[in-house]
């Protein structure tokens, strides 16, 4: 099965950073799956990685791609998408 | 049990189990390592992960917003770009210690550069830095402590950045090894009301959980106190606080002679606080606050408004007001906007304001609106004069804005010397201890390396206050204090006995200072007065006042 890729709107207000960027990693490493995400058309970084994930700078408004490669690659997407869309900061 | 000899901050006593703050961990050398890389590796795995489930262990006990600060940290810690990085170096024969700080600090310029909020973060990887290395020597992490209970903090000195981290509901008491009555952390203390002795060297040697008492009137800790002196203490403790909540009477010598006791205050904000204290007035409002904030002089109008709040607080009360201090450490870009090497001797307080004299006939407006307002007794003065000319200019311009009460501020040592000549001027002055003690010393007072010169004690300063003092008695005028000195117990006494009328301090130092004027006469406090100015140093002048007061 070749990898599948999905470009998102970030929802939350202040970006990807501190809580949302937390939230965001933690589900990519418990997906079990390799999952990349990349900044417009930058490089992409480990999306497992808080640290990739932070220095990326993402902001509220950017457009992300995020690439899943593996079993259930679809679901994992879904679920990453819903995260990023969201914005938890109006929690 | 032992008497370890400090300087206490304040009259307070206190006791419990210390908590040491940890020292900064060197930077690791980037020697090769002794161990194959595949044993490097195995303890990075080991020290990551043990720093990890420990700061999901304090998140979980935090909860709320420090949770998920907690928990992203533990991410950090275990981060898979991290890890890889980690690798590479190890796999290049260096040291675990050595990969673990030279890949963290790669990721903490890369957040640095990337500026904001993100470069905030910075500190958050460096504390997880630093908790690994120290998991990977096998020694505490440095920091301030949380053990989970109230505790005693030993540390060599506190830096501003840990006080922020630090919370003083946990903290009975606060003792240095290094430091002075003039070090962060005993103007922290005297802020918060914290019980603290300052400067005790011998206290490198207390452990982690061992029972101290810690009594700032006596400059001491007691190690290994006996069932008795821990009672003791505790009733001392006792007293002193249902003391502080007695009855609060008007600032006064054993002998009736009154010393009002003022607030310092910063902010409108803070009056009902003073007040709830006891301050029976204002001995220096800062006005900067206005300013500090914006890139263009506030209106007429805000002021006007934000001193109207202010006075409205203190009906029928004394509020003396500073006009602008711009300048050293307070740069304001629409006063000042030349660089000056030595901005302390520079542009600043009255000159800068005479510079911009648009600014400070604003502010005069604003004030008499005010004033004309409320029933408050407004007074106002000028900072950083350094000249009997600067005393006539200011004072005649506030007197055409109808400002009844017109002073100085006595920081500069020409103008204490010249107190006799800018008083007959004047109709006040006050007396700024830190800048005086800063311009007399010629020590930068915010240089580390010459903190140990900013000392109020010394006699050199103690003498420039009594020639103000001297000369407010000769021309009936009144001199105030209203600098760090007024809030040392002792020290203030020495300072009425040096010719001072009023002494102003923050409003949590009221109680103690009220306490120990209470206990001498003015003609008593002229004894110890005369005994401080006689030492040699700061330190002497400290002690010989101590046996003076004692005697």
């Amino acid at each position: 099965m070749p990898p599948i890729s999905r470009t998102v709107h970030i929802g939350s207000s202040h970006g990807l950073h501190a809580r949302p960027a937390k939230l965001f990693a933690q589900a990519a490493k418990e997906s079990g799956i390799p999952v990349t995400i990349a900044k417009g058309s930058g490089a992409p970084a480990n999306a497992a990685s808080i640290l990739g994930v932070i220095a990326l700078g993402v902001e509220h408004g950017d457009y992300v791609t995020l690439t899943a490669d593996g079993d259930g690659a679809e679901g994992v997407l879904d679920t990453l998408s819903e995260l990023l869309t969201t914005d938890h900061d109006a929690e | 049990m032992a008497e370890l000899r400090g300087v206490g901050i304040g009259l307070g006593v206190a006791q419990g189990p210390v908590a040491r703050m940890a020292e900064p961990l060197p930077a690791p050398s980037d020697a090769p390592s002794a161990r194959s890389a595949d044993e490097e590796t195995a303890r990075v795995k080991d020290a990551v992960g043990g720093v990890a489930r420990e700061l999901e262990q304090r998140g979980a006990l935090a909860g709320g917003a420090a949770q998920d600060v907690l928990e992203a940290q533990a991410m950090m810690a275990e981060d898979p770009s991290l890890e890889s990085e980690i690798d590479t170096r190890i796999a290049t024969g260096k040291t675990a210690e050595w990969a673990v700080f030279d890949a963290f600090a790669s990721f903490r310029d890369q957040l640095v550069a990337m500026g904001g909020y993100l470069g905030e973060r910075a500190a958050d990887l460096d504390d997880v830095a630093q908790r690994v290395i120290a998991h990977l020597r096998g020694v505490p992490a440095p920091g301030v402590p949380d053990p989970g209970h109230p505790f005693v903090l030993v540390a060599k000195d506190l830096a501003p950045a840990d006080t922020a981290l630090l919370d003083l509901d946990k903290v009975l008491a606060l003792v240095t090894t290094e430091g002075g009555p003039t070090s962060h952390t005993a103007i922290l203390a005297r802020e918060k009301s914290i019980v603290a002795v300052v400067g005790v060297a011998a206290a490198a040697g207390l452990a982690d959980g061992e029972t101290v008492i810690v009594d700032a009137a006596k400059g001491v800790v007691t190690t290994e106190p006996t069932a008795d002196e821990l009672a003791q203490a505790q009733n001392r403790a006792d007293a002193r606080r249902s003391a502080s909540s007695a009855p609060i009477t008007p600032g006064a010598l054993a002998d009736g002679t009154a010393v009002p006791l003022l607030a310092n205050l910063g902010k409108p904000g803070g009056a009902a606080e003073a007040v709830e204290l006891g301050a029976e007035g204002v001995g220096l409002f800062r006005t900067e606050f206005l300013f500090l904030s914006s890139s263009q002089a506030p209106t007429v109008e805000q002021q006007r408004a934000a001193y109207t709040e202010l006075l409205e607080a203190f009906p029928g009360k004394k509020v003396v007001v500073r006009t602008l201090d711009a300048g050293a450490d307070k740069p304001l870009a629409f006063l000042n906007d030349a660089h000056e090497e030595n901005p302390a001797l520079g542009l600043r307080g009255i000159r800068a304001l005479r510079a911009s004299e648009d600014i400070l006939r604003e502010q005069l407006t604003a004030l008499q609106q005010a004033d004309a307002a409320t029933n408050a007794d407004l007074w106002v003065m000028a900072p950083m004069v350094a000249t009997v000319e600067e005393t006539e200019y200011f004072v005649e311009l506030a007197r055409d804005y109808g400002v009844k009460t017109a002073g100085i501020m006595v920081e500069v040592p020409s103008i204490a010397l010249m107190a006799d000549r800018a008083l007959a001027y004047a109709d006040f002055a006050s007396i700024g201890t830190n800048d005086l003690t800063q311009y007399t010393m010629a020590a930068d007072r915010l240089l580390g390396s010459v903190a140990s010169f900013q000392d109020p004690w010394h006699p050199a300063v103690l003498r420039l206050i009594r020639e103000v003092g001297e000369a407010g008695r000769v021309q009936g005028k009144p001199v105030g204090i209203c600098g760090e000195a007024a809030a040392d117990p002792l020290l203030a006494v020495v300072l009425v006995g040096l010719g001072a009328t009023s002494l102003s301090m923050a409003p949590t130092a009221l109680a103690d200072v009220r306490a120990t004027l209470l206990l001498h006469s003015l003609d008593e406090a002229r004894a110890i007065a005369e005994a401080a100015l006689t030492a040699n140093d700061a330190a002497s002048a400290r002690t010989a006042a101590q046996e003076a007061a004692t005697r």
